[in-house]
């Protein structure tokens, strides 16, 4: 029978969430790494037992963890960030230039085909890979190299790099996005990376449709379809449908088109999901309603999903990295809050319950469908 | 024999319960000290002193014999109670909350 683990990171460790393929009873682990930001957790696709976890404390700095049991035991691998070369300058909140500092990892993105292959991405944002399992890291310095970093900026959480997508079709070409400097794709392998931003509109750029400087939150693709792009930026919830090179905005009628996740169901590649955040200050959901928007048609036509998700006094953020689904049928999603509830829909979103519910903030969720 | 006093969360990284007693090729000074750290418990490299400059992370403090060591010489000679064993060398995490 199917099992579904779950990978929470919170900003005081990490803990694993299990169940058998039923999905109504769940054991939630210890804390490993206790005290410690996790900010993302994941495992390999092709070796599911082995999982990394960004590790990270303004006291300690930076480390990588790896497990090749589950989640049973870990041991920390490499924890060097080198910039290649001269780092050089990005934009500072005031508009001033800034030197390029790592601060930590946002994101790991094991490989599609090797276990051993994991791609982090970082604040300050650049592309790391490993090849060994996370001992050595390098950086593909092409994406800083692109020419238009003096132009980004960091967004409220820092200059990060947030989303990593390979594409399962072509091992060359991989999506990524930045806050707030936008969307890019590679399509040699990470050696040269172009903006794919066209369409994007930001009022808090001079030029709002400028090449680079958008605050993109989040991007998700469907694996079969992977042309199809669906961002959530830091306004707008738009939809490429030729692998980025322009995009339409598909808010339609969701109350504030600001919010942080979105994904796509793992059988439906045209129905996405949303959680809507009001505004860009205060985080928190609309009428203090904790409510998922789902559309059935790709976007422009969305339904509030509302069942067993509290609909009143409910002011906690969804974070970006923190929506996640799994693949059996019918499709799990989940989604964890600042306020620490890691909240599951079995039935593709029509009700909802908590899987747990008193955990540190948490910043990241990952599901494994295991067989 | 150095005595080197961690913070919790580096012992547990480290996988000791008590302070780590360090043997210090010739003469003890904060970076020499700390090289020997990392040699016998590689996975602090980086947590305690900058990878690339070697620099103290900005959150850690060096105290030894009831003073602040932070802002000394790396390569100063730490004091003699500290060489003896006498006293130890404290890693100690600033107060910051969280």
């Amino acid at each position: 029978m199917s099992k579904v683990r779950v990978l929470v990171g919170t900003r005081k460790g990490a803990f694993i969430l299990t169940s058998d393929g039923k999905r109504e009873r769940w054991s939630v682990s210890e804390p490993h790494f206790a005290g410690w930001e996790i900010y993302h957790m994941k495992g390999s696709p092709v070796d599911p037992n082995r999982l990394y976890a960004s590790q990270s404390s303004g006291w300690f700095g930076q480390l990588i963890q790896r497990s090749n049991d589950g989640g049973e035991t870990w041991e920390p691998v490499g924890n060097q960030f080198a910039y290649e070369g001269i780092p050089g300058t990005h934009q500072w909140y005031d508009g001033t230039q800034h030197p390029w500092e790592f601060k930590r990892v946002w994101h790991l993105e094991p490989s599609l085909t090797d276990p051993d292959t994991v791609f982090a991405g970082v604040e300050d944002a650049a592309f790391f890979r490993s090849t060994d399992g996370g001992r050595n890291w390098q950086e593909l310095p092409g994406l800083r190299g692109h020419g238009s970093g003096p132009r980004w900026q960091p967004g409220a959480g820092g200059m990060c790099l947030h989303t990593i997508l390979p594409d399962p079709t072509n091992p060359e070409r991989i999506f990524i996005a930045i806050s707030a400097a936008g969307a890019f794709r590679t399509d040699d392998a990470g050696q040269t990376w172009k903006p794919i931003n066209q369409g994007l509109h930001s009022e808090s750029i001079p030029d709002p449709a400028a090449d680079v400087g958008h605050c993109v939150h989040r991007i998700a693709l469907h694996t079969s379809r992977p042309n199809v792009l669906f961002m959530q930026k830091h306004w707008d919830v738009m939809r490429s449908d030729d692998a980025g090179d322009s995009w339409h905005e598909i808010s339609g009628n969701l109350p504030t088109d600001f919010g942080f996740v979105i994904d796509v169901h793992a059988n439906q590649p045209e129905t996405i999901y949303v959680v809507p955040i009001k505004s860009d200050s205060e985080h928190f959901p609309p009428e203090g309603k904790l409510r998922v928007y789902r559309s059935r048609t790709g976007g422009n036509e969305w339904e509030a999903l509302t069942q067993g998700l509290p609909q009143s006094n409910c002011y906690v953020n969804v974070l970006r990295d923190a929506m996640a689904v799994d693949s059996l049928d019918e499709c799990g999603v989940y989604f964890g809050t600042t306020g620490g509830q890691v909240y599951a829909s079995r039935d593709a979103g029509d009700n909802w319950a908590p899987i747990v519910r008193d955990l540190p903030a948490v910043l990241s969720v990952e599901v494994q469908t295991l067989e | 024999m150095i005595r080197v006093w961690l913070p919790g969360h580096l012992r547990t990284l480290a996988r000791v319960d008590s302070e780590v007693h360090l043997e210090v090729q010739g003469q003890a000074t904060q970076r020499s000290v700390l090289d020997a750290l990392e040699a016998k418990y590689p996975m602090l490299k980086g947590t305690i002193r900058d990878h690339v400059t070697g620099k103290r992370r900005s959150f850690l403090r060096f105290f030894a014999c009831q003073e602040d060591l932070s802002h000394a010489s790396p390569d100063a000679p730490l004091p003699d109670a500290v060489v003896s064993g006498e006293e130890p060398f404290l890693v100690v995490g600033a107060i910051a909350g969280g």
